[in-house]
């Protein structure tokens, strides 16, 4: 039986902008679910980095957008320098508050509130990363019934985020980048 | 029917208790970050609970101002978005030239960095001797830093570049002095600021406004307190006043946005339209 999941939420730092390029060109174009995806890039220009993205990507890929929702099908990039969250009414929110582990936006801040809107019906990913940002996150989503994916930390450029996810979360799925679009075909297109 | 969380209705009885008690109405905020403040106050006030925090509120009135202190978001940067403070320079004050006396309002004010950088392009405009700039906060501890001016050394750095990077004629170093680890803003430049409490979600017009920055105060707002705000800018502006909001602000969802045309839709200047 299929979990129900209403988002999937995605986390990656060093090493990120690689990783989200494979991810994303993997996805099936039917793939009926948003993703959402914080990368601490430290590049202002998160509207470069979409276009980047979108030559690869099998789905269109946009800056969030504060007070917008996001729709099914459609790539999410966080807006840098502020905490990106989701309100219960299924919007995206923005937050100037401080860093949180160096990080705005934190990936913590933002799987912990994407999966209290959605009553845990999230499935985090964590990928390559030098920081352990969104291993808390990943545990609160876990608790609460959502899914967690991990990249192997052998697989990651960095293995550092990966390991410390799996070491606060575990996962209900580790496995090598290359697998990861394929697993989310698998689980969420009809 | 689903029963919401404890938390859930821990949050409202306090936003019930803020209100009826001490007259704060945080009822039209966006749950999702305020949630996260209230949680980050229980650690710093040493509360187990949201009800523990209520119960302490409402009987210890020396506590308000740590609330309010806790529930504010004073995080903010000198000339944060150079290229807001380049186009500012560039495009709104040489507009502002025209008027023999200028009067500004920043409204969410926090430690009033951008209060501060305002006065510098102001006055390498030669336009501050004119203008009376009115910052505001709904934070009394943020107004006290304000109006201080003083700030961490650590972050020279970063102000320094972003100044530079906003078109800053001289070095940033000319406006402050740097003692220990801190450094002071001239006292030179506060000498046409005013700085006052001044509540958004109930306080109202107060000035007639040239030019309001309310930078990244919004986006802690639901839609009705939005657009609430933007009427009262609106109320605020002299005739083709400008208006200057965050760079990632959205004002689409609010009736009020139709009173303000974007200048510069992505650096989030607008200008009052023509009524
Ligand atoms: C993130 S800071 C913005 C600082 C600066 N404008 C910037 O963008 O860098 C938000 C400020 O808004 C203030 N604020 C929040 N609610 C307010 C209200 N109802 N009325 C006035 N100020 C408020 C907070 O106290 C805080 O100082």
């Amino acid at each position: 039986m299929k979990r129900r999941i209403d988002l999937v939420a995605i986390g990656c730092s060093a090493g990120g902008l690689r990783a989200l390029h494979t991810l994303f060109a993997g996805l099936d174009r039917r793939f009926p679910l948003p993703l959402v995806a914080v990368c601490h890039t430290g590049s202002d220009d998160v509207s470069l980095l979409c276009e980047l993205l979108a030559r690869s990507a099998t789905l269109p890929v946009d800056e969030a957008t504060e007070r917008t929702s996001p729709l099914p099908g459609r790539i999410y990039v966080a807006p840098s320098g502020y905490h990106l969250l989701l309100g219960r009414d299924g919007r995206f929110a923005l937050s100037a508050e401080a860093r949180v582990g160096f990080a705005r936006p934190s990936i913590d801040v933002w799987f912990e509130s994407a999966s209290a809107a959605c009553g845990g019906r999230v499935a985090g990913i964590v990928l390559t990363g030098a920081n352990s940002d969104g291993a808390d996150g990943l545990a609160r989503i876990r608790e609460r019934g959502g899914i967690a994916i991990v990249q192997e930390p052998s697989d990651a450029e960095v293995d550092v985020m990966p390991a410390a996810a799996l070491a606060a979360a575990g996962a209900d799925h580790c496995l090598p980048l290359a697998q990861i679009a394929p697993l989310l075909n698998r689980l969420f297109v009809e | 029917m689903a029963r919401p969380d404890v938390e859930e209705v821990e949050l409202e009885l306090f936003v019930r208790a803020l209100k009826l008690r001490h007259g704060y109405d945080f009822g039209e905020y966006a749950r999702a970050s305020f949630r996260r403040r209230v949680n980050a106050l229980l650690q710093g006030i040493g509360c187990e609970t949201i009800g523990e925090l209520t119960a302490r509120v409402l009987r210890d009135d020396a506590l308000l101002p740590k609330v309010i202190a806790g529930l504010s978001v004073p995080v903010s940067e000198m000339f944060r978005d150079p290229a807001v403070f380049r186009k500012l320079r560039d495009e709104v004050l040489p507009l502002l030239a025209s008027y023999p006396h200028i009067n500004i309002w920043q409204a969410g004010c926090a430690f009033g960095q951008e209060v501060y950088s305002l006065a510098i392009l102001l006055e390498e405009a030669g336009l501050y001797d004119r203008t009376q700039i009115y910052a505001t906060d709904f934070s009394d501890a943020a107004i006290a830093r304000a109006q201080e001016g003083i700030f961490p050394a650590r972050e020279a750095r970063l102000y320094s570049e972003n100044y530079l990077a906003a078109g800053g004629a001289h070095s940033l170093a000319d406006y402050y002095h740097a003692r220990y680890d801190l450094i002071t803003i001239d006292a030179a430049l506060k000498r046409n600021v005013t700085f006052a409490n001044h509540n958004l979600v109930c306080d109202g017009v107060f000035c007639e406004a040239h030019l309001i920055l309310c930078r990244n105060v919004l986006i802690y707002f639901t839609d009705s307190l939005q657009n609430h705000v933007l009427e009262l800018f609106r109320d605020s502006l002299v005739r083709s006043g400008f208006l200057c909001l965050g760079t990632r602000e959205n004002i689409a969802f609010a009736r009020a946005a139709q009173n303000f045309r974007a200048i510069d839709p992505r650096l989030r200047i607008f200008q009052l339209a023509q009524r």
